[in-house]
């Protein structure tokens, strides 16, 4: 741009030019699109503002309730405190999300090294077929499998896991019969997102320029070295991205928690423990059937919770991408 | 270090297409071998036999022996990235890790042999291998920014500097300075004169006047039409080659672009 004017002002008679290219139906095209572009994003955002506001709008009679108010809501503890209320449920939530993600995101990150660099062309077509197909599934089929199947398979193995390591806080027995706990709920979240974060991990995976798998193999890489001198690092981002596309997953789903765990609110790290745990969008769905104008607002409130939840992990995410963004591979 | 490489009646095929026919060469120690020919006459294809990366290429295989020090480098027992420790490639393309900084990249082969070096020894690696490949004044000072910072001839020269890192044997070249400004590419001439001292070399090249000056002995590759593989028409001295070239052919290319 610069460099145009500067040469139209050292040259009049080249000035034209430049202007009869941009009144030309290039840009025009260019033009729609910017327009396009700028508005979509502007449409995000106002809609972003539309749903804080109106969860402000809506929770604000609970957040400004008296504490006897509240408390005349059952299931509101007598205290009548409303972050006494919230609290627990952040804690379940964000609990249930991390165990999900900490079980998922090693082993999509195995498959989808497998599908990408190791499985023969044949095998890896139907895999990642698979993976995708597995990925469209609704969650509540996976909620219903995991209560219904799952659950009870599982029974064994976190009695073991409380008879034998119970002295870790986190397996600490006895473990619940039935399994309608915590851990169970971290297994089959775990589960509903792995095919969406395998997915997305595979196909950056397959991103990777062959000019860098070629640089690691020519100074002697074996396959695995390749894979962690060039294949991760340059996924990296892209692996984050994913993690966060099912940690929102995990944190938002409702019908999976809601048919396994036996709710209760505390802040206990017990996982085989029943009636310990509960998590906001499994709750609101709960109790929002049968609360009066204040409870739904309380309801409201703990929906405006899990709002910012998602909001600081996407922007924490954001930062650990471009905190190494020179690094990145995208330059 | 260097070592001679020995090649007898190599077929290289992609699948069914022979690729490259019947070449047979001796490529002697401590000395710069260039590779010249038309587009599509196996240049390319026939450098990655000889450190095995034509097998990174799905359906690509060999006929023939290729022997280093009298090592038939295709053998059973001889594994493939064994191989390629020993004998060290540089690219058309520069390709630095992106995600390594210049320093760490220098590194990357030494450290895939798994030999745990201690951080002066690190930083002595990466000093020596810069300054063998022209680059230690231009990057000493940032040596922990990214390897992709630098500029496109620099980080030809980085590369060089991670191949030698590793003291491999053998030096292969594919086109090394081809994407790069004529200065680099003097550079890169200059440090290919040096690293022969310890290296055997093997460079592709389209540029004669480069073949010229940097080579001691010139392979011309030719072929004949599409779908036919290509074939080593002549090698001998480069001088030679560039004076009183004995076939027709070599004399032909070589004119139509040199004089
Ligand atoms: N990956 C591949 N799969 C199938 N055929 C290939 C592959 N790479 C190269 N070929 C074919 O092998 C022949 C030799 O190619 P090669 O790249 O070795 O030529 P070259 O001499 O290096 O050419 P250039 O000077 O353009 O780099 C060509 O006919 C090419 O089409
Ligand atoms: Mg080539």
């Amino acid at each position: 741009m610069s460099g145009q004017r500067l040469q139209a002002e050292a040259e009049p008679e080249l000035a034209p030019a430049p202007l009869s290219v941009r009144g030309g139906g290039h840009d025009r095209a260019g033009r729609v699109f910017r327009w396009l572009a700028t508005g979509s994003g502007v449409l995000i955002l106002a809609v972003l503002a539309a749903v804080a506001g109106f969860l402000l709008l809506e929770a604000w009679p609970a957040l400004s309730a008296s504490r006897e108010d509240l408390a005349a809501i059952s299931w509101i503890p007598d205290d009548g405190s409303l972050l006494g209320y919230v609290g627990p449920l952040v804690f379940g939530t964000v609990l249930a999300a991390i165990l999900a993600l900490l079980l998922a995101v090693p082993v999509a990150i195995g498959i989808a090294l497998f599908i990408s660099h190791y499985a023969p062309r044949r095998l890896a077509d139907v895999l990642g077929y698979l993976v995708d197909l597995l990925a469209a599934i609704p969650s509540v089929v996976y909620g219903l499998w995991g209560g219904l199947w799952l659950a009870p398979k599982l029974q064994g193995v976190w009695g073991w896991l409380s008879d034998n390591l119970g002295f870790i806080p986190l397996f600490e027995g006895p473990a619940a019969t039935p399994p309608r706990v915590m851990m169970t709920v971290g297994v089959v979240l775990a589960v509903m997102i792995l095919p969406i974060v395998t997915a997305v991990s595979r196909e950056v995976f397959l991103q990777t320029p062959r000019l860098h798998e070629e640089a690691a193999l020519a100074l002697g890489a074996t396959r695995w070295e390749m894979v962690r001198m060039a294949v991760l690092p340059f996924g990296r981002s892209g692996v984050i991205s994913a993690s966060m596309l099912g940690l929102g997953r995990a944190l938002g789903e409702t019908m999976a928690v809601l048919m396994i765990l036996s709710p209760g609110l505390t802040y206990s790290w017990a996982l085989l423990m029943a009636g310990r745990h509960q998590t906001i969008a499994a709750n609101i769905a709960l109790q929002f059937p049968e609360a009066n104008p204040l409870g739904v607002s309380a309801l409201i409130a703990t929906g405006l919770a899990l709002f910012v939840i998602t909001l600081l992990v996407n922007m924490a995410a954001r930062w650990v991408v471009s905190r190494r963004a020179a690094f990145s591979g995208a330059n | 270090m260097a070592q001679r490489i020995d090649v007898k009646d190599l077929d290289v095929f992609y699948g069914d297409f022979r690729a490259v026919a019947d070449v047979s060469m001796v490529i002697e120690p401590r000395s710069v071998t260039a590779l010249i020919g038309p587009s599509g006459c196996g240049k390319s294809t026939f450098l990655r036999t000889l450190n095995r990366m034509h097998e990174v290429i799905p359906g690509a295989h060999v006929q023939g022996t290729v022997l280093v020090d009298g090592v038939n480098l295709y053998d059973r027992e001889v594994d493939p990235v064994a191989v390629r420790r020993q004998i060290g490639m540089v690219f058309q393309r520069p390709n630095p890790f992106p995600t390594m900084s210049i320093a760490e990249n220098v590194l990357a082969g030494v450290r895939l042999n798994n030999r745990r070096i201690s951080r002066s020894d690190a930083a002595d690696l990466v000093e020596s291998s810069l300054r063998g490949a022209n680059l230690w004044k231009e990057v000493k000072d940032r040596l922990h920014k990214p390897g992709s910072s630098l500029s496109g001839g620099q980080q030809q020269r980085l590369c060089i500097a991670r191949a030698i890192a590793v003291k491999p044997q053998v030096l292969l070249m594919d086109e090394p300075a081809s994407a790069l400004d004529p200065i680099s590419t003097l550079a890169i001439e200059e440090l290919i004169a040096e690293l022969k001292n310890e290296y055997t070399i093997v460079i592709v090249t389209h540029n004669m006047q480069q073949a010229a000056r940097v080579s001691d002995r010139t392979a011309f590759f030719n072929v004949t039409e599409a779908g036919e593989p290509g074939r080593l028409v002549e090698m001998d001295d480069t001088r030679t080659i560039f004076s009183v070239p004995s076939q027709k052919a070599t004399e032909d290319y070589i004119s139509g672009r040199f004089g």
